[in-house]
């Protein structure tokens, strides 16, 4: 993992000043709530519908156990007692107190953490692989990159007042496990032909209220100039994204209007020139960086095989584990959807929990993923049935990764200004409904957002859901065959929206068209495509 | 014209009152101008020589796109006065400075103590930019 | 009626303005008739409020119940944490929101 140097340590200690300064001046009325606002946002602190809330920083989604302890006593010493995982791999506190939010950040940086730019119109936190570092595909670990990202977008001097917040994944296996084109700025780490690493950049995508898929503009862009090159495509988007609008002010509007040919021939155009400024990290700082991200210890004579006779662990190790590209390891992925559970939550006793166990089983290490859940990257398969079994009792064993019961849910209406229907009842009463069916409906991915901002990734869903007010009252549109991965695909309202029983019942009749038409072996999301909307509207409204 | 309030120069401030960018190429005699959110600053570069003063207005502190307008400049080798103007905030007093910017005539004046210690608080910096300090990656390797 | 609500400074809280001063329950608004802006000048000049605004409102049997869900979830708290709303002990608190 990544350490602070004093350099690093330093800038996040002079933040936390800074913030201290501006907090005081505010308390004592130097400056008004409207001089205030953009300045709490660049340190992630928004007034919601109860209260402030605190949203901190999972660069890439690593954190080290220690810092995953710190989140649970912060969430014990500050809040009450927990916190939400988002999809952007960082978490929320929702009960946040203006006058102790600089000690909160003061804590947060005794283990190098910050919340620096997790709001406001910046580059925001650098999303990864969760898999980074262990998965079998990858054609290199994605992080270091994106930590030469993080430093890079750290407090921009040009890019701090952008037309939009802006937002970058960066991945390194074909398969897609961080909605990569579904970003502003999107890279694929890839090797050329030559065996050179590059970068291919997928620029415009987004989701919101007019979902893009971003479109390939440099297919491989030299790893030596990866930073100069996102330089350009933000100079170009800062001059001249649109800031009439805020609704059409994202860089995937931008791209869109000008078309894919002419922001990339501007793109190119301001890079040749930022070439001459020099702007590019040496080659020795990435080798620097990655130094700390070689692989853990790994014992070369772990035994490669896993004893499977309890039948609840076997279905939780065919559910929630993946391939490691070491032999004797695998990685877990721990559930936090427990059946009727709120998706992403994690009290302060289960994240010190998951602290301890990424200590003891994971070389000190664990992930957010951006489907809410948390990963422990290394773990030896002779000690998974142990594993499982702390966990199953702590409440975080559940056996439905991808399932239809782990949705990805906003807070809604429950804790967000911005919502327009709650999200959380829904994913509960679904999950209650529909998880004796897991098992038999596969893999069914399920996204649920309380208004059009989409962070709820309903537009990505395999079955979408969006809350919408409808005079006042709370209101639900089902959508089918989006998608995030390697086929991204944006999904398709299907009709009429429904009340929240209503919509609870339409996901159970979809289930049931699709568990009649399925063909052998086929997703939900196959099945979709193969027959399309039709026979799906026809239950529904028919 | 805007006075400015901090003014990192040594050399005589320009008096001329600033013209717009679409008329500036036309009054061979201007020496100032004044650059709107809108106006594309590399319509200067051919007149760079003779410019002394640059005014780039921030008609509201949160449209960013004076910052890319003054790096431009930089880049291409202004050397004259280069002044924010406008909705300049004590809070981006560092960020401008960065961005090339070596005078601040805010509307509303800063207040002194706020932007003294506004401009020095961060010791370092990630990026290398026309300012000319020194990022944090080079003085990790020498 | 138009009440007046917003959030407390210092801690965040919801906050509903009863007349004299800002109470955290709902049932203490005032109806404050065409004097919203006049009391929201004052209150948050004086940092005893923080982005306040007017709402609709209407007195039943119940209390005081604001006219959209959006601020009757904000006076009650989450409906999917009842344990940390202002009414932990009645689980059917959520209902009165809907």
């Amino acid at each position: 993992m990544y350490k602070y140097d004093s350099y690093d340590q330093a800038m996040v200690d002079t933040r936390v000043e800074e913030f201290r300064d501006q907090v005081k001046r505010r308390l004592e009325g130097h400056i008004t709530e409207d001089q205030f606002k953009p300045l709490r946002l660049m340190n992630g602190l928004y007034l919601q519908l109860h209260a402030y809330m605190l949203r901190v920083a999972v660069p890439y989604g690593t954190l080290s156990s220690a810092q995953m302890r710190m989140l649970g006593d912060i969430a014990d010493k500050y809040d009450r007692g927990y916190g939400h995982f988002t999809t952007r791999q960082n978490i929320q506190y929702n009960w946040i107190k203006l006058e102790e939010a600089p000690d909160i950040l003061a804590d947060l940086a005794k283990v190098e953490m910050h919340a620096i730019q997790t709001s406001g119109n910046c580059i925001r936190n650098t999303t990864s692989d969760q898999y980074a570092g262990a998965a079998a595909d990858e054609v290199i670990d994605p992080r270091p990159y994106a930590e030469l990202i993080r430093q890079w977008s750290t407090f921009h001097p040009e890019f701090s007042f952008l037309p939009r917040k802006f937002k970058m994944a960066v991945i390194a296996s074909d398969t897609d496990r961080a909605a990569m084109r579904l970003h502003d700025i999107g890279i694929q780490l890839v090797r050329n032909e030559m065996g050179e690493i590059g970068a291919a950049f997928y620029v415009g995508g987004g989701m919101g209220r007019t979902p893009m898929i971003a479109p390939l503009i440099n297919p491989f862009v030299p790893i030596d100039q990866m930073i100069t090159y996102s330089e350009a495509c933000l100079r170009v988007y800062n001059r001249y994204g649109r800031r009439d609008n805020k609704y059409k002010a994202r860089i995937k509007i931008l791209v869109h209007e000008l078309g894919k040919e002419d922001y990339t021939a501007q793109v190119e155009a301001e890079f040749l020139h930022l070439l001459s400024q020099n702007i590019e990290p040496p080659l020795d700082e990435l080798s620097r960086i990655k130094a700390q991200f070689v692989d853990p210890p790994f014992d070369a004579a772990a035994p490669d095989t896993i004893d499977r006779s309890d039948p609840d662990f076997a279905l939780w190790n065919d559910t929630n584990c993946l391939p490691h590209k070491k032999p004797g390891y695998i990685a877990v992925t721990i559930s936090l959807k427990p059946v009727g559970g709120i998706p992403g939550d994690a009290s302060a006793d289960q994240m010190r929990l998951m602290a301890d166990l990424a200590r003891e089983y994971s070389f000190d290490e664990c992930r957010v993923t951006h489907a809410q859940n948390i990963v422990l990257p290394h773990v030896r398969k002779a000690d998974l049935y142990t594993l499982w079994q702390q966990l199953d009792t702590a409440g975080l064993g559940t056996a439905n990764l991808d399932r239809i019961g782990d949705i990805i849910a906003c807070p809604g209406l429950d804790y967000c200004s911005l919502a327009n229907a709650r999200s959380i009842p829904v994913a509960q009463k679904i999950s209650e409904r529909l998880s004796d069916k897991s098992a038999a409906i596969g893999e069914l991915k399920l996204k649920i957002s309380g208004c059009i901002n989409a962070c709820g990734h309903h537009h990505a869903g395999h079955i979408g859901i969006l809350g919408v007010d409808r005079k006042g009252v709370e209101n639900y549109q089902l959508l089918l065959g989006g998608c995030e991965g390697a086929d991204t695909s944006l999904g398709q309202i299907t009709g009429p929206g429904f009340d929240e029983d209503g919509i609870v019942d339409a996901v159970e009749k979809t289930t049931e068209v699709y568990l009649a038409a399925r063909q052998d072996g086929e997703r939900f999301l196959d099945t979709y495509r193969r027959v399309g909307m039709a026979p799906f509207k026809e239950a529904l409204y028919g | 014209m805007a006075e400015p309030q901090y003014r990192f120069r040594d050399d005589e401030p320009v008096g001329d009152p600033a013209v717009t960018v679409d008329s500036f190429g036309d009054q061979s005699n201007a020496a100032a101008v004044r650059i709107e959110p809108g106006d594309d600053a590399r319509a200067l570069l051919p007149h760079l020589e003779r410019i002394r003063l640059v005014e780039v207005n921030f008609p509201v502190f949160g449209d960013g796109r004076g910052y890319s307008a003054a790096r431009i400049l930089r880049e291409a080798g202004y050397q004259g006065e280069l002044r924010a103007v406008g909705d300049v905030l004590v809070d981006q007093v560092a960020f401008l400075r960065r961005c090339g910017f070596d005078a601040f005539a805010p509307e509303v004046p800063l207040n002194p103590a706020d932007a003294e210690a506004a401009f020095i608080r961060f010791d370092n910096v990630y990026q290398p930019t026309i300012d000319g300090r020194t990022p944090i990656w080079a003085l990790r390797h020498g | 009626m138009k009440i007046l609500t917003g959030n407390d400074l210092k801690t965040g809280a919801v906050t509903w303005w009863d007349g004299v001063q800002w109470s955290l329950h709902v049932e203490d608004a005032v109806d404050v008739g065409d004097h919203a802006e006049t009391i929201l000048a004052r209150e948050t000049a004086a940092r005893r409020v923080n982005a306040g605004y007017a709402i609709d409102a209407v007195k039943d049997e119940g209390g005081v119940r604001p006219g959209h869900i959006k601020e009757r979830i904000r006076a009650l708290g989450p409906t999917v944490r009842i344990d940390l709303t202002l009414k932990p002990a009645d689980p059917e608190a959520g209902t009165w929101v809907i």
